[in-house]
């Protein structure tokens, strides 16, 4: 069970309040009309998987609604840092 | 395609085409979504659900006007008009709430807050929005959406304690504060009105369900039904 920090309500609150939406910073191609099937392919369908550090979005569903990132250590389940759209990570594997 | 937020007043004026009173006047009888229920009943006769100690008392306020309204918190121009409307001004510090007559007012998320107004004044209070804020935001009237139920007693704390995973301790959860959240297999938005005295809003579609929720976790307290 986590117990997630919410950068927009301020406190903590239990996993059962939170929805994880998968990776975070997916960029779309910026031109979709000029960019090949394989491109395409990828930002639809290609995740990553990592066994570490690993960047994700997640909504606080059941509170105020907003979307934020969380980075989280996939091996042991540790929430390194919680930060909010547009921002960049400061926790990055190595 | 003019931008919402550099309208002329001409331009904003024909933006109240979209305003409508959405709730009946006196003259049509509303019904709670809890009416099959009968409350009045109940706290008319004075029964004690469950344990004879009556640790619990639940007061279901109905038919409120219940405006959501959402705009950008750095628009200094919307906040005053805001203000302007409701008397107060809108909280901006995470999970706070404020009253100001018989109108209250939930942070609900950055952008986003829940006016608690009477139920025939709810129009009006739409219509004064309308006069007063100018540029881009929303207010949607969802009155007939939720409903709202007030928990107090000796015991209060206890029962919550069995329906939310919230943390409702007076050091963390003052008076004044508010949550959204899970609650039971549904969720609320509970508000710390009291010591021992707490405001669920709930979803009309719920409200059965944590009627009889409620009934069944208060057992062991006993429930006394106000009018
Ligand atoms: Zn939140």
């Amino acid at each position: 069970m986590f117990h997630i920090y919410c950068p927009h309500c301020a406190e903590y609150r239990e996993e059962e309040e939170f929805h994880a939406v998968g990776q975070a910073h997916i960029a779309r191609p910026a031109d979709p009309d000029a960019c090949s099937d394989k491109e395409w392919g990828e930002y639809m369908f290609f995740r990553k998987n990592p066994r570490g550090i690993h960047h994700e979005l997640w909504v606080h569903a059941a509170g105020c609604r907003k979307f934020f990132n969380i980075t989280r250590d996939t091996q042991n389940y540790d929430i390194k840092e919680v930060y909010k759209i547009g921002e960049k990570p400061s926790v990055v594997a190595e | 395609m003019s931008d919402m937020n550099v309208m002329t007043p001409a331009e904003m004026a024909a933006t109240k085409a979209a305003v409508m009173d959405q709730v009946p006047g006196p003259e049509v009888q509303g019904q709670s979504p809890l009416h099959h229920a009968d409350l009045a009943s109940l706290a008319k006769a004075g029964t004690v659900l469950g344990a004879a100690a009556g640790g619990i008392q639940l007061r279901e306020h109905k038919l409120l006007g219940h405006l959501t309204l959402r705009l950008n918190p750095e628009n200094t121009d919307q906040l005053a008009a805001a203000e302007r409307v409701l008397g107060v001004a809108l909280p901006l510090q995470p999970l706070t709430s404020v009253e100001k007559g018989s109108y209250s007012v939930r942070w609900m998320s950055p952008d986003e807050w829940l006016i608690l107004v009477p139920g025939l004044e709810a129009f009006d209070v739409e219509s004064r929005f309308r006069d007063e804020m100018g540029g881009h935001y929303s207010l949607v009237n969802s009155s007939g959406g939720s409903t709202v139920l007030e928990l107090s007693g000796a015991d209060v704390v206890e029962l919550l304690k069995r329906c939310t995973p919230i943390d409702l301790h007076p050091t963390v959860f003052p008076v004044g504060k508010v949550v959204s959240t899970v609650f039971a297999k549904s969720s609320a938005i509970i508000r710390r009105t009291g010591e021992q005295r707490f405001e669920l809003v709930i979803r009309r579609s719920f409200s059965d369900y944590i009627w009889l929720w409620l009934q069944e976790v208060s057992r062991e307290f006993g429930l006394v039904v106000k009018a």
